[in-house]
């Protein structure tokens, strides 16, 4: 019954779209505003159902209902409460529905918050991101529909895969789903503005939180990801240029572009026409990501055509909205007043090299995740494409521009002065060659990359500091001069330092993770020990254990440092019994922001076990980086909430028409 | 068995996971490992550079996989035999095709995947340069000295 409630709950928020599609966006163009009312009641209403719909499955999964179909294939009886609640969106039908709730979500965010937006454009944008939830809606109605009951339920259900019974794999997902789903609203925006066929700061302003929260949730979506991938498959690696991350890499690379030039937007009112065009490719992206990982088409081409529903109807969707978006960009993007006028050195010709670099980057992962897959499909011709292949193309791209990053938000705008801008590195310039040698005495001369890696990294972060200290004059002025500044600072310019040094900070992990990481792997029995730097390991024993749904034998280390012991290390293997399937759950144990990693191999008739135990410098750094740029996504977000909360500019800026 | 997934979103893990089964992977065995560490540190640069071919986009030195295994014997023995790195390559090649290669050799059907980064950057680089000097008439001169001095003079006036 309650699964009864939950689809039709969903039939309801699929016609509740159709309305939203169509009536404000009649109501937009004739300028009938008892049309475009109905707009804001349509998105939040049909975020209600969805989320019913949502905790209809829920529920299913809660008390084990096992006449549903997805339920049955997904969960089992003695799985632990919180991953049966996760386990919801821990399948595709799941997941899809996940999706659209969000896309609900932050529809019916623009409706609530949206207060200050003028009822036109308001009433386009709630259109357009009906008229995506409406595709989406149908997609799982007609294709991944979740309620799907069985004529004759089984006893018990087969269980999740067990390398997703995890908190970090609970997170991910939804997280990320946050990212991808958020860039719906600036796409949504743009499309809107194309309509309308005017475009101005004001547009820019209302835009720039939207991007900045998908982008925050991308960004930990992604760090969040690399790290479960990190712990959960047992060799410590943090990323792997796989094509299901590439698929998320790529709109984190366009929604960070579009995060800058809509800032050259909303101060000088310049490079319209292409944040209208990033905002389309942002979505895009999310869009073919979804496509990507969806359709199956990764697994093989093969197995794409061979059951394609899902995947065509996907890819009609992504044709529908990414070529019907660049369809209207073609024919109305002329129809857009360029905006402000600037020198190429200065701070908007620094975004528009940020942009040119962050897009090539894009195209460089989009190419390598697409390339082979479409040159199979072409000739039949069989290709990898895989970390080798980025090394060499991605990193010349990125590194060109990390090293330009500290001289962007230090110049002028409409003319900036690069010398002046160089002369107040050179501190930071200092800093970062001071780190270099640092490295280089600490490693024992280290390979030149990577001192040079670390070099940037400092670079990076002492950059953002200097432009910061400039900022609130300190030196320049006395101390309570310098702190009244830096209380008076947007709150912007805090996110922008704060987002430049976690990416410095980002970049030292990879690079001392990557460049001086420890490997040791040998067979050990019980009261074997092994050095590993300056510690040793000592296999104390087995501890063969039992979970609610798992057997479990775990292998007790004791770490030992000058002889005492700081920390016991229990790496295991798993045995889910309904899936019979073996997991290996890593032991990690942090020193400083460094840690200490332990997996087990194959464990022997005689108590031997293969043993891996990495050592991983700074590696912490990886995610607190990320942790770091979303801190300062979250502080630049709360600036821009206030001003757009503001009514006054609001009312004051009106939009230009087109010419 | 021995799908890796990296740093999976769940819709992959589903899709392709749950269609092949999972465990985490397991590389080298210490059996595996070459007794001289220059020939070792050697396979493990090039197993990098290799294909896990029943894997997806797993190199040889991170999956478990037998298949994965058997290669790396076969590397090694190679490398131990005195074989020089590109003719293990081309070795491996000549067996299993351009698949193996985990960076596709330059050739004229990946020309296009060579191409486009540095193609993009050029031609982003090109239209803005362009674009820049489409506009530049429009861009006021910057202030002569006679002006700037007026310039001052005006606003001391303006402030006493």
């Amino acid at each position: 019954m309650i699964a009864e409630l939950g689809h039709f709950a969903l039939v309801l928020a699929l016609v509740l779209a159709l309305v939203q599609s169509t009536v404000p966006f009649i109501g937009a163009l004739r300028g009938d505003a008892r049309l475009t009312a109905v707009a804001p009641y349509a998105a939040t209403t049909q975020f209600l159902l969805i989320g019913l719909s949502f905790a209809a499955l829920i529920h299913a999964y809660v008390v084990s209902d096992f006449s549903i179909l997805n339920v049955v294939e997904n969960s089992h009886s003695a799985k632990p409460l919180l991953y049966k609640i996760t386990g919801t969106w821990g399948n595709h039908e799941g997941s899809m529905l996940l999706w659209v709730l969000i896309l609900a979500l932050f529809g019916a965010l623009v409706a609530v918050f949206g207060t200050n937006l003028p009822d036109r454009l308001k009433a386009l944008v709630l259109s357009v991101q009906a008229w995506i939830a409406s595709a989406f809606l149908l997609f799982v109605l007609f294709t991944s529909n979740p309620f799907l009951r069985l004529g004759q339920p089984p006893f018990e259900g087969d269980d999740l895969n067990p390398v997703l019974q995890d908190i970090g794999l609970a997170i991910h997902p939804p997280l990320l789903y946050l990212g991808y789903v958020g860039c719906s609203i600036s796409f949504a925006f743009a499309v809107a503005a194309l309509i309308d066929g005017r475009i101005d700061a004001a547009w820019a302003r209302w835009v720039r939180p939207w991007t900045l929260a998908a982008w925050m949730f991308l960004t930990l979506g992604i760090a969040m990801g690399s790290y479960w991938a990190y712990y959960e498959l047992g060799w410590g690696g943090f990323w792997f240029w796989d094509p299901v991350e590439n698929a998320s890499l790529m709109p984190w690379l366009a929604t960070t572009a579009l995060l800058h030039s809509a800032i050259v937007m909303e101060k000088r009112d310049a490079l319209k026409i292409w944040t209208i065009l990033l905002a389309i490719l942002a979505f895009s992206l999310s869009l073919i990501g979804t496509f990507l990982v969806r359709s199956g088409v990764l697994t093989s081409v093969h197995a794409f055509a061979s059951d394609p529903t899902r995947g065509v109807f996907i890819l009609v969707i992504l044709c529908v909205f990414i070529g019907g978006a660049l369809a209207l960009f073609a024919f109305r993007a002329g129809a857009l007043a360029p905006g402000g006028i600037f020198a190429p050195l200065s701070r908007e010709g620094a975004l528009v090299v940020n942009n040119i670099f962050l897009t090539a980057a894009a195209a460089t992962v989009i190419v390598g995740t697409l390339y082979p897959l479409v040159l199979e499909a072409v000739t039949g011709d069989r290709i990898s494409v895989g970390a080798p292949f980025y090394n060499l193309t991605f990193a010349p791209l990125v590194v060109p521009l990390l090293l330009l990053v500290p001289f962007g938000p230090m110049l002028s705008w409409k003319r900036g002065d690069i010398a002046a801008a160089a002369e107040r590195l050179m501190i930071a310039f200092g800093a970062a060659l001071l780190a270099g040698i640092l490295a280089a005495f600490l490693s024992g001369g280290g390979p030149i990359l990577a001192l040079f890696g670390i070099a940037l990294g400092a670079w990076l972060i002492a950059g953002a500091l200097s432009e910061f200290a400039a900022r609130i004059k300190l030196g320049a002025a006395p101390l309570a001069e310098s702190l009244r500044r830096a209380a008076g600072l947007p709150r912007a310019a805090f996110g922008t330092t704060f987002a430049h040094a976690g990416v410095g900070v980002m970049v030292i992990g990879i690079v001392a993770a990557t460049a001086w990481p420890t490997e040791t792997i040998l067979t050990m029995k019980p009261g074997d020990t092994v050095t590993v730097g300056s510690r040793t390991i000592t296999l104390d024993g087995f501890l063969p254990r039992a979970g609610s749904n798992f057997r479990e034998n775990a292998v007790r280390f004791t770490v030992r440092e000058g002889g005492a012991p700081v920390a016991v290390m229990e790496p295991s293997k798993r045995q889910f019994t309904a899936r019979a399937m073996e997991t290996t759950e890593a032991a990690i144990k942090t020193f400083g922001l460094s840690q200490l990693y332990i997996s087990l191999g194959d464990i022997g008739e005689d108590g031997a076990t293969t043993v891996r135990i990495y050592w991983k410098p700074l590696v912490t750094l990886i995610w607190l980086g990320p942790i770091i740029m979303a801190l300062g996504g979250l502080v630049s977000l709360s600036d821009r909430r206030l001003r757009i909360g503001a009514p006054r500019p609001a009312r004051r800026v009106a939009s230009v028409p087109a010419e | 068995m021995f799908v890796r997934s990296g740093l999976a979103q769940l819709a992959a893990i589903l899709v392709v996971m749950l269609a092949l089964g999972a465990s985490a992977a397991h590389a080298v065995q210490p059996d595996e490992v070459l007794p001289d560490p220059a020939l070792e540190s050697r396979a493990r640069t090039l197993s990098a550079e290799l294909r896990c071919m029943v894997c997806q986009n797993q190199s040889i030195d991170d999956s478990d996989a037998p298949l994965a295994r058997d290669l790396r014997l076969l590397l090694r023995e190679r490398i131990s035999a005195g074989d020089s790195d590109a003719q293990v390559i081309d070795f491996l090649v000549a067996r299993y095709g351009d698949f193996i290669l985990l960076r596709p050799p330059v050739a004229w059907n990946t020309a296009l995947l060579w191409l486009a980064p540095p193609a993009v950057l050029v031609i982003g680089g090109f239209v803005a340069l362009a674009l820049f000097r489409r506009r530049r008439i429009e861009m006021p001169e910057p202030l002569s000295e006679n002006e700037k001095n007026r310039l001052a003079e005006i606003v001391d006036r303006g402030g006493q």
